[in-house]
């Protein structure tokens, strides 16, 4: 049998919506298909009737700032993304989680929408936006709604958004104000595993601090694989809320971190002992770049391309 | 099917499409643009890079459709584009020379040595034109970042970096190319041509995208193949019921092992291994084949596969060699699972322990490994005239490949023609037969040309891998560092089927003591039979893993005597006057302490910290150190094997040569070695001479392209072939202008006969003229060598390396990166400097892809490496800073002095690594390949191995 039998390439979305409908459950979304495309191929989903290719749909290709909220449209690609000034002092985790994410043939056909329907609980550019408390709109047959992040997965690779008869239009957030910054880092192996063995983003707003280590006044940290989902550690940002991030904070803050998350062994992939070991040093690594960006201003995104 | 429009090239086009093709299939196949390759169909390696709106974006699985009103650029337009941008057909190169009218990029990676085998050459091609056009003074920072997923297996990263510089800078200053593209180590003075630095004969062709591979042939109603493999790895079949697959429209055969007329197997060294796998019998791994189609096309192929029915009993499966050798575990084969138990002795290991002050023993395991040549396999059978059958395919092995093929059809040999294209990567992975059986029995049976291209699942899936060995050591020295006893013992898993495990695992166990003397020496090792993917060939041939374990053994000697582990190595090292642990006596041609001396001295002018861990200037959690570590290697088969070549020498009407072989250029640079050889002799120029592929109707049996022997071997044919043309030359022209031979000379194409001058071609009138052909065919029998464990020469010649590798560990992550190399290859002589870089730095890239990136995963027998998004080959954001030395010690025998170069640079990179690991943060690594979850857990729990 076919992998599929025919392909739209919709210009808006209704029209998306309207090839989806026809199909009654039986044609699917596809944005850069750099995930969907090889698990069809390689049996992991079953063939479709049709695949409604939604990187034509102007709207969906915006990034913009408008209202307080920055608008990204889910066929935005990793590429559109790094290359954004507007993102890259928005939302500076975004830009180097998706830098970050394969080689630039494939971020330049990879789409944040995508990596989100993916729904990997490690999905780079996916924990980010849980850590900016994202929104996506989310349109199918009954119209369209905002929802926020963590409606949006059922469990690993399981998408809450039914993409054979919805889609995701875009995300939004709010920018980074004065005093708020964001940093990603994540920890890779060099064997053919394609996946973070674990990765971070963090939100942190702090008060100017005059030279010494910033206090937190708020704080969102977004991290996995630590379960089915990507996850918020919330015990782990009430413990950071009004302390001084210094070195004494970091490593009390790890063992609140160790103690909120589960972490497993992945096959192939890490040990949860390893994950363990790790689970600190990300922490303080993300965290501390995160109070660097607070303290001098200087957002330059790390690691694009190569880490 | 819709109709696609958009831009190729600057031509506006129109195809029909299926609504479900990839745009690379459109280019290849419906548009006929070959150039753009296919390497894994999953978007990992880079080689179907086009641009589509001048974004580089992957072909193989874009979706055709999406390119609608698109304009898009292939390796194919690249010069067309210069063109077009610079006025009509001006170009930086020199009017005339054969890189007129290229774009700049591709002049300096073919002249530049930058493309080898070439197959990931478009696709690294139009990735550096997107960059050069955003980016038109390129770091390498930015290299490495633009180039990070787009692969070269052949290694040859610091070329193409270098390559890209070069361009960026004459696309920026309109500046010709310089002469000297890439800065070369010494090499002794150059010949006429033997020593200079040319660019590969096939260069052109691969950097405009003409070069054509086996799956870049199509013709007229040629049918799609595909091979049904086992469900299962260890299990008997029952039944198979090819009704319904026959009976789908559009297939034109369905073959088992009741449709083939001759031997049901085919082997390298033993026929063991069944062409189709037959009802009754068993398959022993999950690649085995079981039944082939012929359809119109590859889907339908791929449709009749599902189709047939076949009923399995499953078996216990056994994938572990040691498990493999109890008595009870599960019988691969009948006769047991014992391939072979390989034996080496000198002296009284015994003795040797009792007069050691001090013993180390150690545990290794090294990884099965995959080749991951980028050009899967793919073979072609036709008819041809009178009955024959023609095979079109990439092997290293044409004549062994004529010989199968001929036994399963029942027919003589030369009723078979094996025609070779070029091969996009081989590295041992292309020695054993893949589909030139079944493209012959399809053809036969359909009456059409068939091709079979596997996909690269199936390539996973299929051929044979580095064989994975179990290592346990025993080192026993005095006190001053004199190693007095070593011993091994070696248990290396060999798959399922024989394949070349017996000779991998003999080259592993004699190397195992080490490229040392030591008076007592004892190594057993042992080829088992388990339910993997059989074991091959694979650069190093066995010697890279034993060379792992004694390196690592021999710097905790070092370490626990307190030695300088060069000074330890350089006490012991091999020398003219040793004798080996299989009683050879070295005589000659032993640059391994030449070799140390050069990697010393570098070391001591720039790495005076030596081998402890210094820490890093501004990164408190990283420690860096140098490892080193050496190797030797044979040239050659050897163990009383007969090693010869032929190779015929003509020169043409026109005044050219032709050189006619059948070793394989699999992308090593052989080729222009052997037109450097027979236009040094001739005494005519490298761009006189052209070497054909291989084709075993018109190209002499030269034996495999395998243990680094094709320079010697086929270079010493191709020799003494082009010294006995220019002898009967010489004699025709003396007796002609009555002149003494000595008053007779060639050089640069022009006989120089007592001050007069003749061209080439008119030579050939004369000698046609008096009835005598132009033509010379020599066989040369490299000199003869003994079996193991009868003494003497075991091999001819012996190539020697050292490396020093200096790593940075993180030690809060255990991730480990390689910052620089220094190594020194003993090859005897450079015989064409810029392709022997190419190869001691490609082999080094690989030996660090087996130190750190790669690991073929097989559990209970079912592969878990079946996608390449699974196996990672080193990166160009992997390449060290790289310095070499050349050390040409030559062997009285090889061309030149020449001996192999293929395996050595590659071979001692694991271990220098893996001890630089341990200098700078005391953890040894016992287990490839290198794991930074176990690295760090042992640097957390205190534990000194992982």
């Amino acid at each position: 049998m076919e992998l599929w039998e025919h392909y739209y390439l919709p210009g808006t979305v209704d029209e998306a919506l309207t090839h989806l409908a026809q199909y009654s459950g039986a044609a699917r979304v596809v944005a850069g298909g750099t995930d969907l495309l090889l698990e069809l191929q390689q049996g992991h989903r079953p063939p479709v009737a049709a695949l409604v290719d939604v990187t034509r749909v102007p709207e969906m290709r915006a990034i913009g700032e408008r209202d307080g909220w920055v608008y990204v449209g889910a066929s935005v690609t990793h590429t559109a993304i790094v290359a954004s000034p507007l993102l890259t002092r928005a939302a500076t985790c975004l830009v180097e989680s998706c830098g970050v994410i394969g080689g630039p043939q494939v971020r330049n056909v990879a789409t944040i929408g995508g990596n989100v329907a993916h729904a990997l609980p490690a999905g780079d550019g996916t924990i980010s936006l849980v850590a900016l408390d994202a929104e996506a709109e989310v349109a199918g047959p009954s119209g369209r709604s905002w929802r926020p992040m963590a409606a949006l997965f059922k469990g690993p690779g399981q998408s809450a958004v039914d993409c054979t008869r919805e889609l995701i239009v875009q995300f939004r957030f709010r920018p980074a104000a004065s005093g708020e910054v964001t940093a990603f880092k994540r920890v890779m192996r060099p064997q053919g595993v394609a996946l973070p063995i674990l990765g971070m983003a963090v939100w942190l707003k702090s008060a100017p601090a005059g030279g010494s280590a910033p206090v937190v006044e708020d704080v969102r940290i977004a991290f996995g694989p630590a379960g089915p989902t990507p996850l918020r550690v919330v015990k782990t940002e009430a413990f950071l809320k009004g302390r001084r991030l210094d070195d004494e904070t970091l490593s009390q803050t790890a063992q609140v971190l160790a103690s909120e998350v589960r972490l497993r062994t992945s096959p192939h992939r890490a040990t949860s002992e390893y994950r363990g070991e790790l689970l600190g040093t990300l922490l303080e690594r993300a965290v501390k770049l995160a109070a660097y960006r607070a303290q001098t201003g200087d957002i330059q995104p790390e690691g694009l391309g190569l880490a | 099917m819709a109709k696609l429009n958009f831009t190729v090239n600057g031509q506006p086009a129109e195809v029909e499409v299926g609504e479900n093709e990839y745009l690379s299939d459109v280019l290849r196949y419906r548009l006929g643009l070959t150039g753009t390759k296919i390497g894994c169909n999953e978007a990992e390696c880079g080689t179907c890079t086009v641009l589509v709106n001048s974004t580089p974006i992957e072909s193989c699985i874009y979706p055709a459709l999406r390119a609608e009103g698109a304009e898009l650029l292939t390796v194919e337009g690249l010069a067309e584009t210069w063109q077009r941008a610079n006025g009509n057909g001006k170009s930086p190169a020199r009017a005339g020379s054969p890189w007129e009218g290229l774009h700049p990029l591709q002049e300096a990676f073919a002249r530049g040595g930058a493309a080898q085998c070439g197959f990931c050459i478009p696709g690294i091609l139009i990735m550096s034109k997107a960059l050069i056009d955003q980016n038109p003074d390129p770091s390498e920072h930015d290299i490495k970042v633009a180039l990070k997923d787009t692969y070269c297996r052949c290694g040859g990263y610091t070329f193409i970096t270098n390559a890209i510089q070069a361009a960026a800078k004459t696309i920026r200053t309109g500046e010709p190319l310089p002469e000297d593209l890439y800065p070369l180590p010494e090499t002794k003075p150059p010949m006429n041509v033997v020593g200079r630095p040319l660019p590969r004969p096939d260069g052109l062709d691969k950097v405009t995208g003409a070069a054509k591979y086996t799956d870049d042939f199509v013709f007229p109603g040629m049918l799609h193949a595909r091979t049904l493999r086992a469900k299962y790895p260890h299990a008997i079949i029952k039944r198979i019921e090819t009704s319904k697959a026959k009976a789908l429209p559009g297939v034109h055969a369905v073959l088992t092992h009741a449709d083939i007329p001759g031997r049901n197997s085919h082997g390298l060294l033993k026929p063991d291994w069944p062409v189709l796998c037959a009802a009754g019998n068993k398959v022993r791994y999950v690649g085995d084949a079981v039944a082939i189609v012929a359809a119109d096309t590859r889907e339908i192929a791929t449709q009749a596969l599902d189709l047939i029915e076949v009923e399995y009993e499953q078996l216990p499966v056994v994938g572990d060699p040691v498990e493999a050798s109890q008595p009870d575990a599960p019988k691969v084969h009948e006769g047991g699972n014992l391939v072979a138990h390989i034996v080496v002795r000198k002296g009284d290991v015994a003795e040797g322990f009792a007069e050691a002050d001090i013993v180390v023993e150690q545990n290794y395991r090294t990884a099965t490994t995959e080749h991951a040549f980028l050009e899967p396999e793919c073979a072609i059978g036709r008819l041809l005239e009178g009955g024959r059958v023609e095979v079109l395919v990439g092997s290293q092995q044409p004549y062994t490949d004529r010989n199968d093929v001929s036994k399963a059809l029942g027919i003589p040999a030369d009723r078979v023609r094996i025609r070779g294209a070029l091969i996009g990567g081989a590295f041992g992975g292309k020695e054993d037969i893949a589909g030139q059986i079944h493209v012959a029995m399809l053809a036969l049976a359909t009456g059409r040309p068939v091709k079979m291209l596997y996909d690269r699942h199936e390539s996973l899936l299929f051929h044979p891998k580095r064989i994975a060995i179990a290592i346990h050591n025993k080192v026993g020295a005095k006190k001053d560092g004199t190693l007095t006893a070593v011993e091994t013992e070696l248990y290396g898993n060999a798959g399922a089927y024989a394949s070349l495990s017996e000779k991998v695992m003999q080259r592993s166990t004699v190397h195992s003591c080490g490229a040392y003397e030591a008076p007592h020496e004892k190594a057993d090792g042992y080829a088992v039979h388990t339910n993997y993917p059989p074991s091959t060939a694979f650069r190093g041939f066995g010697v890279t893993q034993s060379t792992f374990a004694i390196e690592s053994t021999i710097d905790t000697l070092a370490e626990t005597l307190g030695i300088d582990p060069i000074e330890l190595r350089r006490k012991n090292a091999m020398r003219v006057g040793t004798v080996t642990n299989t009683g050879q006596l070295l005589h000659e041609s032993v640059g391994l302490v030449e070799c140390l001396d050069r990697v010393d001295d570098y070391l001591r002018q720039h790495a005076p910290e030596r081998f402890v861990s210094r820490p890093v200037p501004g990164a408190a959690h990283k420690r860096r150190a140098w490892g080193i570590a050496v190797a030797y290697k044979n040239t050659g088969l050897g163990s009383g094997a007969p090693d010869k070549s032929s190779a015929e020498v003509e020169v043409l009407d026109d005044g050219t040569a032709e050189v006619r072989t059948s070793a394989t250029d699999l992308g090593q640079g052989l080729m222009g070695v052997v037109q450097t050889i027979a236009a040094e002799e001739l005494g005519m120029t490298y761009e006189q001479v052209r070497a054909l592929l291989p084709d075993t109707d018109v190209t002499p049996d030269s034996g495999p392209t395998n243990a680094s022997r094709q320079t010697y071997v086929t270079g010493n044919a191709v020799r003494l072939a082009s010294r006995t043309l220019r002898e009967a030359m010489i004699a025709t022209l003396a007796e002609k202008y009555d002149q003494p031979p000595e008053n007779i000379r060639f050089e640069a194409g022009l006989a120089h006969v007592n001050g007069h001058s003749l061209p080439m071609r008119q030579v050939v009138e004369i000698m046609k003229g008096e009835g005598r052909e132009p033509r010379a065919l020599y066989e040369y029998w490299a000199p003869k060598t003994q079996p193991l464990g009868t003494g003497g020469d075991m091999h001819f010649g012996y190539s020697y390396g050292v490396q020093a590798a200096q790593v940075e560990v993180d030690l809060q992550t255990g991730e480990v990166e390689v910052l620089r190399m220094v190594v020194a290859n003993d090859i005897g002589r450079a015989i064409n400097p810029l392709a022997l870089q190419a190869q001691v730095e490609g082999g080094m890239m690989m030996g660090l892809g087996n130190a750190l990136t790669e690991e073929f995963i097989v559990e209970q027998g079912q592969v878990f490496t079946d996608v390449l998004a699974r196996y990672k080959m080193p990166s160009i954001r992997h390449m060290p800073e790289l310095t070499s030395f050349i050390v040409e010690d030559g062997t009285a025998e090889g061309p030149y002095g020449a001996k192999g170069v293929g395996e050595i640079s590659s071979i001692p990179t694991t271990p220098a690594i893996t001890n630089a690991i341990y200098n700078a943060c005391g953890v040894r690594v016992m287990r490839l390949p290198v794991d930074q979850d176990r690295l760090l857990l042992a640097l957390k729990s205190g534990r000194k191995e992982c």
